[in-house]
């Protein structure tokens, strides 16, 4: 009997299910479109695992200029990026979003120290030249001068851990938002509510407030604990990473509320917030650098609100920017949220 | 009696279903007014339309001479017919949260004392009977001291002690002033609750008045009626036009005397005879009929 009664309860829920469109596209849409952008993002013939910045002089554009270095650009799964300018590139060894730096004329070559991406392409890069060399004339082999960048070395736990807090205050917000909102709407709570003075716009601040307040408490908590065992790097004021943190929470709150907005149905409600949530994950550069991937997915990453948490919270606790320095990233998370509340509050729908 | 609410001309459309065709009505203040109809009538949807729940598609909606706002929204109660909530939330700070979205509230421990709360004040609204969660939402609707409070079935479900109890409450708010608007599918809460009546069907009012008027004005007859194992439904309906429900077979008649003298010369017995007149349920299903409604 009891298996009855469940046979009959799993029939009429996938019934309901394939009955509701929207849900099922949902269902199927997002697999298909993580895939697609995953593939398109990350993927090719030639799968890159390192990334060596080379530079060439402006004429030269993406030239080899000798045979050992020429003998390391056949090596299979790195990718070789011509640069033309040294600082610039060496901050970005020292921030693990390239892999090693060479200027092949002089051999000269730098690395980050923690990086065991930098590791393992320097042994490559070693080989390559003491294979090509062993071929060579000894007055004609090619010498390498390794040098390691300067200043603070940055850990790529030091460089991670920004993102990973901004992710985490990404998944309570969106999901602990929007979730709440679409059951509430089911439910039959939101009619309630609507039958009293409360307006759209006072309900969706009161849901911003509410849940800001947990993550900042739980965020806080995370930060303290992980500062404590891991000790990762925190050269900036934590009052102005406080700021970036609850202005980045804000945003992505507001993200979650226009998901909710006019959702009734909790299928739909969680194919919308993947839809938000898993491009942010992947391309907001928490876990790597999207250095070197298609100029059009760096300028999509632009957009992405956890991309500004990221960067600007890794600016203060790794460079310790000050304010000022992350005014950009800020003004957008701001601008971002205001347009996406009065979105929400506009669009709101409390059945 | 001034006019509280004034409806004219409401239409609502939900894609090519008409569900409120052109309605018009008024109600007076401190009235308790009825509202009436078969299942998909459109009372609920007429009903959500005065509450400022949903949108009307033409039509217009006032409150004391101005459209629906934030005046309204202050002295409006709503009881729905189905309300969810919010869960892990006790009766109590329920009541403190309503009270909370009004300028003007009631005393809350005279709402807890005046509906029976005490016992479960303290409770999960997720763990209340169906009579309990009922007197809550009423308490809730009233938590504003509303001038018109709207119900919509506020007794589907509840046991036979539970609705008059809420009967009792009703007529206690009536009592204070307040303009009622209610919905049921009971005939005997209409009429025992209500000062006019409004009937509905397919979107439309068909009759609107007080409830003994309507009678009157429909039904010049009495209702006679046996038990059906008295007066099988061949002979009842061949010999006296009877309609047969619950058991019973109702003869429908202008002359008492001829019917039972009929009754008498077919041998039919009469100790389980009754005599009534024609009540709100008659009137109902003559005006909506009698066929079974989705």
């Amino acid at each position: 009997m009891m298996w009855k009664r469940i046979y009959a309860l799993f029939v009429a829920r996938n019934t309901e299910f394939f009955r509701d469109r929207s849900a099922l596209a949902w269902s199927i849409l997002m697999p298909v479109l993580i895939i697609i952008v995953f593939a398109y993002a990350f993927t090719d013939e030639n799968p890159e695992k390192f990334k060596v910045a080379y530079l060439v002089a402006e004429e030269q554009v993406a030239e080899a200029t000798n045979q050992s270095f020429e003998q390391f650009t056949a090596t299979r799964y790195i990718q070789f990026i011509p640069v033309q300018e040294i600082d610039k590139n060496l901050r970005k060894i020292e921030r693990h979003q390239v892999d090693l730096l060479i200027d092949a004329s002089s051999g000269r070559y730098w690395i980050n120290q923690t990086s065991p991406n930098g590791y393992i392409v320097e042994q490559l890069l070693i080989a390559a030249y003491a294979h090509s060399n062993a071929n060579l004339n000894a007055s004609s082999n090619q010498k390498l001068i390794k040098a390691v960048v300067e200043g603070d070395e940055v850990r790529y736990l030091d460089w991670v851990m920004p993102g990973v807090i901004a992710m985490n205050m990404m998944w309570g917000a969106l999901f602990g938002i929007g979730f709440v909102i679409v059951r509430y709407r089911k439910m039959g709570v939101l009619k309630r509510l609507r039958a009293t003075p409360v307006t759209p716009l006072e309900f969706l601040t009161a849901q911003i407030m509410s849940r800001l307040w947990l993550l900042i408490a739980v965020n806080v908590m995370i930060f303290a604990c992980m500062n404590y065992f891991l000790d990762f790097r925190m050269y900036g004021s934590y009052l102005n990473l406080f700021i970036v943190f609850t202005l980045g929470c804000i945003c992505l709150i507001c993200c979650g509320l226009l998901v909710a907005a006019r959702i009734s149905n909790e299928e739909v409600a969680n194919g919308m917030l993947n839809l938000f949530s898993w491009p942010m994950m992947f391309l907001s550069g928490v876990w790597f650098s999207l250095e070197g991937a298609h100029p059009l997915m760096q300028k999509f990453a632009l957009i992405l609100p956890l991309t500004h948490v990221t960067e600007a919270a890794r600016e203060i606790m790794i460079d310790g920017a000050g304010l000022a320095q992350v005014s950009d990233h800020l003004l957008v998370l701001a601008l971002t949220s205001i347009v996406l509340l009065l979105i929400g509050a506009k669009i709101f729908r409390w059945e | 009696m001034s006019i509280i609410l004034q409806v004219l001309n409401l239409v609502k459309r939900f894609g090519d279903l008409t569900a409120v065709n052109d309605v018009s009505f008024n109600i007076h203040a401190g009235s308790c007014v009825g509202l009436l109809g078969p299942n998909g009538a459109g009372k609920t949807t007429t009903i959500e339309l005065m509450e400022g729940i949903k949108t009307p598609t033409a039509g217009s909606i006032s409150y004391n001479g101005e459209p629906l706002g934030q005046q309204f929204r202050n002295e409006a109660g709503i009881m729905f017919q189905n309300t969810a909530l919010q869960e892990f939330v006790t009766v109590q700070e329920m009541l403190v949260q309503f009270s909370r979205f009004y300028p003007k509230t009631a005393n809350i421990e005279q709402l807890v004392e005046d509906y029976s709360l005490e016992e479960f004040l303290h409770q999960d609204t997720r763990k209340l009977s169906g009579g309990q969660k009922q007197r809550l939402l009423l308490a809730i609707a009233l938590i504003n001291q509303p001038k018109i409070l709207f119900l919509d079935e506020p007794t589907t479900g509840l046991d036979p002690q539970s609705r008059r109890n809420l009967w009792e409450q009703v007529r206690r708010v009536k009592d204070n002033g307040a303009t009622i608007l209610l919905t049921t599918h009971y005939m005997e809460e209409a009429y025992e609750l209500c000062d006019e009546i409004a009937i509905m069907d397919h979107g439309k009012i068909i009759a609107h008045d007080e409830p003994d008027v309507l009678l009157a004005q429909h039904f010049n007859d009495v209702v006679v009626q046996l038990r059906e194992q008295d007066i099988p439904p061949a002979i009842g309906e061949a010999e006296f036009s009877a309609t047969y429900r619950n058991d019973s077979a109702h003869i429908v008649t202008n002359d008492v005397n001829k019917t039972i003298e009929q009754l008498l010369a077919l041998n039919i017995p009469l100790e389980h005879l009754r005599i009534r007149a024609r009540d709100l349920e008659d009137l109902f299903l003559e005006l909506t009929g009698k066929e079974l409604r989705a």
